[in-house]
């Protein structure tokens, strides 16, 4: 049983507990503000006082941070003997229309994050670009998905569900206009 | 002593994400594409749980493990930082199939590349930091 994926219905209370032994120790479940500690430990300070934080008071989610690693590490090497996804039948034909041959095969797409997909310059280009979105817009919208979509909804925040809707604007404009785009031909 | 609690709370998330396929690429084009109930039943939960247990937290007014007053902040109020900023965020999510927590997650399993989204992340949070007094929010 742990071996195998883990059903939503267990997931998402788990996720939900997370949150709240955060909350009860003071912090808040929250992934994206990292990256601007990353910013202010790499020097950004020296560009805008944005950045000129008590690293001190960071600490604590670097630490989580930390162990998320351990935890990717331990579910991918000790507790998942097979790697594929089994997402829908008709989601691997999509992909497969859009050339993702690994649909149902692997944990991720080959195509975009294996050490070979890496030789076409084409693939940097996305993945970077994927980063920044997702670096940029989190900070703008204030959090991500553990900021807004779980801590935020769950205190029954307003600006949360106006980001989470935002998420998926932006998730179906990726995945229904932009992939045919840049995948299909 | 705390530090060590930190750990295992992040370790515990990232083996809850990774096992429950919620850092996989494929999971999120799948949610994008409406196809399985999966991903929704992962947030739906985690919000039915998250609500019933903030809700608590708040009425009960209890302390923290350290004895300390609990304060959640409500997020400030606007739309246009969020809806704009959240756009922005739910195109990159698609694209790499990662939001920040399964990044450090996707690392730690040994799939490199998303270091190079990692670093495109740094690098977005860090020209928002050099825009934001431009942006409209």
């Amino acid at each position: 049983m742990l071996y195998q994926p883990w059903p939503w219905y267990i997931a998402g209370p788990l996720i939900a507990l997370v949150m709240a032994v955060l909350i009860l120790m003071g912090k808040r479940f929250g992934m994206s503000s990292n990256l601007e500690t990353f910013c202010s430990i790499g020097g950004a300070g020296k560009f805008t006082d944005y950045f000129k934080v008590d690293l001190k008071s960071r600490r604590w989610n670097l630490l989580v941070v930390l162990g998320s690693v351990i935890g990717g590490f331990l579910g991918a090497r000790v507790l998942s003997p097979n790697p594929a996804v089994q997402i829908s039948e008709k989601t691997v034909a999509k992909l497969n229309e859009l050339g993702f041959e690994s649909a149902g095969t692997a944990y991720l797409p080959t195509e975009l994050f294996s050490l070979e997909a890496l030789a076409h310059p084409t693939v940097w280009i996305l993945l970077l670009v994927a980063g920044f979105l997702v670096g940029f817009g989190t900070r703008y919208a204030g959090g991500c998905t553990s900021g807004h979509a779980i801590s935020g909804l769950s205190n029954l925040q307003r600006p949360s569900l106006i980001a989470v809707i935002g998420f998926f604007i932006g998730g179906l404009i990726m995945v229904h206009i932009i992939f045919p785009l840049i995948f299909g031909s | 002593m705390k530090s060590v609690l930190y750990i295992i709370v992040g370790t515990f998330l990232g083996v809850i994400l990774y096992k429950s396929e919620a850092a996989s690429w494929f999971r999120i084009y799948e949610m994008f594409q409406f196809d399985s109930f999966h991903m929704y039943g992962i947030i739906g939960s985690a919000l039915a749980v998250g609500i019933v247990l903030v809700q608590w937290i708040k009425r009960s007014k209890v302390k923290s493990f350290f004895g300390e007053p609990i304060n959640i902040q409500d997020k400030e109020r606007s739309f246009t930082r969020y809806i704009i900023g959240g756009t922005l965020f739910g195109l990159g999510w698609a694209l790499g199939g990662a939001c920040p927590g399964p990044m450090y997650i996707l690392a730690g399993a040994g799939y490199w590349p998303i270091l190079i989204v990692l670093f495109g992340a740094v690098m977005g949070a860090f020209i928002y930091g050099i825009l934001r007094d431009k942006l409209p929010h």
